[in-house]
């Protein structure tokens, strides 16, 4: 029999776990967070600064420009998107086929999925150039009319797709959090931390007919997750592929922008889940070296997806003998936007296929760099797909470049801060680790016990 | 508090010994006993006699709903109310408004079955009485209100004990 590698290590008591869990909820922050912590609130108020004169002055600040109307706002949109697909892959998906191993790493990936969606929501309302009309996308009875929204536009569909699965990750990640809040209430020794905690653990108690119920509903909210991680980034892609343009108007999009997603996603789980490893050592124990391992194959795998994309779009080009569909892909590989065309098969094609070898899998520094790499490379991808589509379309007297400006660098590298600053209140206000899901897998892989 | 019950409770240390002394408790003719525990424990619905959740159709109910609901926000909105020609499209376009009848459907679906939950389980509750605070962690307990069928604390204290209860004790849940 294949033996099964143990999936927490240091054989430890349920009483050890939680209190290695809870940790750094119930300590005071170390140097390293602190330090990290302020960095990313200055990038985060950065952030806020730029964003507001870019509302106050308008989007002119940013490169759109004719014909290049898309630009920052819509390919960090979907980036930011993009990873948040991997956390509910890892949460909903993983926990359908019954891969205990997901459980280390399901609660931090869920927390990345619902800070991503956030990040990445900010970008279209802003994009519309005036954000305070934003109400306009929902269908609500107004007085001009009541003139309704189009229900036939793939935007629209977006303004659904992205706020139910914003709602219904936030949800998912909450109920899995309501047993570790209780857990919390239950250990606080001051009254503060008892009533915050007990608020949010909505006085759970964990009776046989609550767990009863509680799984159940687990288990639903997987079952409708996976059908919706995927119909988000689908939709996504026919804002694209709806239209007309050469380059964007094909039907391979939407399997190829979920692979790419999940990829980008994955990436930067490997990024998140290096760092925490580092600043948390206990959790080392719970994130092994196995887990970022099973993690590093499905970027390599994701990643080969994504690579056979590449190579069928350029075919179907080729083979479809439209002499426009054909343009734009020689344009995007040989044209003015090569350099990004190229950055973009680099970091997503080339790179990863270091995983072929097992020593590079399991390789901290390694794995480190390469996820640096893929999501680099999937904001070019983006990139790639959204500006050199719209810079070189069927008239020559219709070209032009995208005007890249201060304005648009400060609003990529500003949605990091804000993002980090999320993510690093979230490791230390809430448990990082699902206490209660990992107890029942605590003996995978041990010695002596039928589990295995 | 009136709400809540009080009864005896025993503290157990051990998940395999909890699930063997739920069935015992079960067949001793108790009905209204509660296990706690920190996690849900593996054979624990088929010892206890619970029933499959029905939360189940809660979900499929409000998804019918959300369904129909999104048909008929587009339909209503696009056809009835207001038709406007977009490109030439029909005014029901039945194909163009499935992206939003699926979020709409998976929306209800999700919210219900978390409100069906929060019905199921009596939360939000605010500051119920804590048995011990480590159930929440690394011990199990089974609690036997005082309104249960043949309610005796001294026949209870054994009946615990001898199913390996490291500690009985007179408590509210």
């Amino acid at each position: 029999m294949i033996k099964r590698n143990q999936l927490i290590l240091g054989d430890k008591s349920m009483k050890n776990i939680t209190e290695d869990i809870v940790a750094p909820v119930e300590s005071f922050p170390g140097r390293g967070w602190s330090a990290m912590f302020l960095g990313a609130n200055g990038l985060f108020i950065f952030y806020i600064t730029v964003v507001g004169i870019v509302i106050a002055y308008g989007m002119g600040l940013l490169g759109v420009t004719h014909p290049t109307a898309w630009g920052t706002m819509i390919v960090t949109f979907v980036f930011w998107i993009g990873i948040g697909h991997a956390g509910t892959l890892i949460s909903a998906i993983l926990f359908l086929f019954r891969q205990k191993w997901r459980t280390s790493v399901a609660r931090t990936a869920e927390a990345m999925t619902v800070f991503a969606v956030m990040t990445a929501g900010i970008f279209p309302l802003i994009h519309t150039g005036r954000p305070w009309l934003d109400y306009w996308l929902f269908p609500y009875p107004n007085q001009r009319g009541p003139l309704w929204v189009n229900f036939r536009s793939p935007l629209l569909w977006d303004v659904f797709a992205v706020s139910t699965y914003a709602t219904v990750s936030i949800v998912f990640w909450y109920i899995g959090l309501v047993p570790d809040f209780a857990t919390i209430r239950d250990r606080a020794k001051d009254r503060i931390r008892r009533v915050i905690y007990g608020a949010l653990s909505l006085g759970w108690r964990g009776t046989a007919r609550n767990w009863s119920h509680y799984e159940m509903l687990y288990l639903l909210l997987a079952g409708l997750s996976t059908p919706l991680v995927l119909s988000v980034h689908t939709i996504v892609s026919f804002d694209f592929a709806v239209s007309q343009l050469p380059g964007w108007h094909t039907t391979i999009f939407p399997p190829y922008f979920v692979a790419g997603a999940i990829f980008s996603g994955f990436g930067m789980v490997v990024t998140l889940m290096t760092l925490v490893r580092i600043g948390f050592p206990q959790f080392k124990d719970y994130i092994t070296i196995d887990h970022m391992e099973v993690m590093n194959k499905i970027i390599m795998a994701t990643g080969l997806m994504v690579g056979y994309a590449y190579g069928s779009e350029f075919f179907i080009a080729w083979y479809s003998g439209n002499e426009y569909e054909r343009f734009t892909f020689i344009n995007r590989a040989l044209g003015p936007y090569a350099w990004s065309y190229w950055v973009m098969i680099c970091c997503n094609v080339l790179i990863p296929q270091v995983f072929w070898f097992k020593k590079f899998r399991r390789s901290i520094p390694v794995m480190f760099t390469v996820s640096i790499f893929v999501n680099i490379g999937m904001w070019f991808e983006r990139f790639v797909i959204t500006v050199t589509s719209l810079a070189r379309d069927f008239l020559p007297a219709n070209w032009g470049m995208y005007q890249w400006s201060f304005y648009d660098a400060g609003v990529l590298v500003g949605s990091f801060g804000m993002f980090l600053t999320l993510f690093l209140l979230y490791l230390r206000l809430f448990p990082a680790i699902s206490i209660a899901e990992i107890k029942p897998v605590m003996n995978v892989g041990k010695e002596g016990s039928h589990h295995g | 508090m009136a709400k809540y019950k009080s009864g005896l409770a025993g503290i157990f240390l051990d998940e395999h010994k909890l699930v063997k002394a739920v069935a015992q408790v079960r067949e001793n003719g108790f009905v209204k006993f509660d296990a706690i525990s920190p996690f849900p424990v593996h054979g624990m619905e088929e010892a206890h006699g619970i029933r499959r959740s029905w939360i189940p159709y809660v979900t499929f109910i409000a998804g019918l709903v959300g369904l129909t609901s999104g048909l008929l926000l587009t339909w209503w909105t696009s056809a009835v109310d207001w038709p406007l020609n977009v490109g030439g499209k029909p005014f029901f376009s039945l194909p163009a408004f499935i992206p939003v009848m699926f979020e709409l459907t998976i929306l209800f679906a999700a919210l219900s079955s978390v409100g069906a939950l929060f019905y199921a389980c009596g939360i939000p509750r605010i500051d119920p009485p804590i048995i011990d605070p480590d159930l929440t962690s690394h011990k199990f307990a089974i609690f036997i209100p005082s309104d249960d069928q043949n309610y005796d604390e001294k026949k209870i204290e054994t009946l615990l004990r001898s199913l390996g209860a490291t500690e009985v004790r007179k408590a509210q849940h």
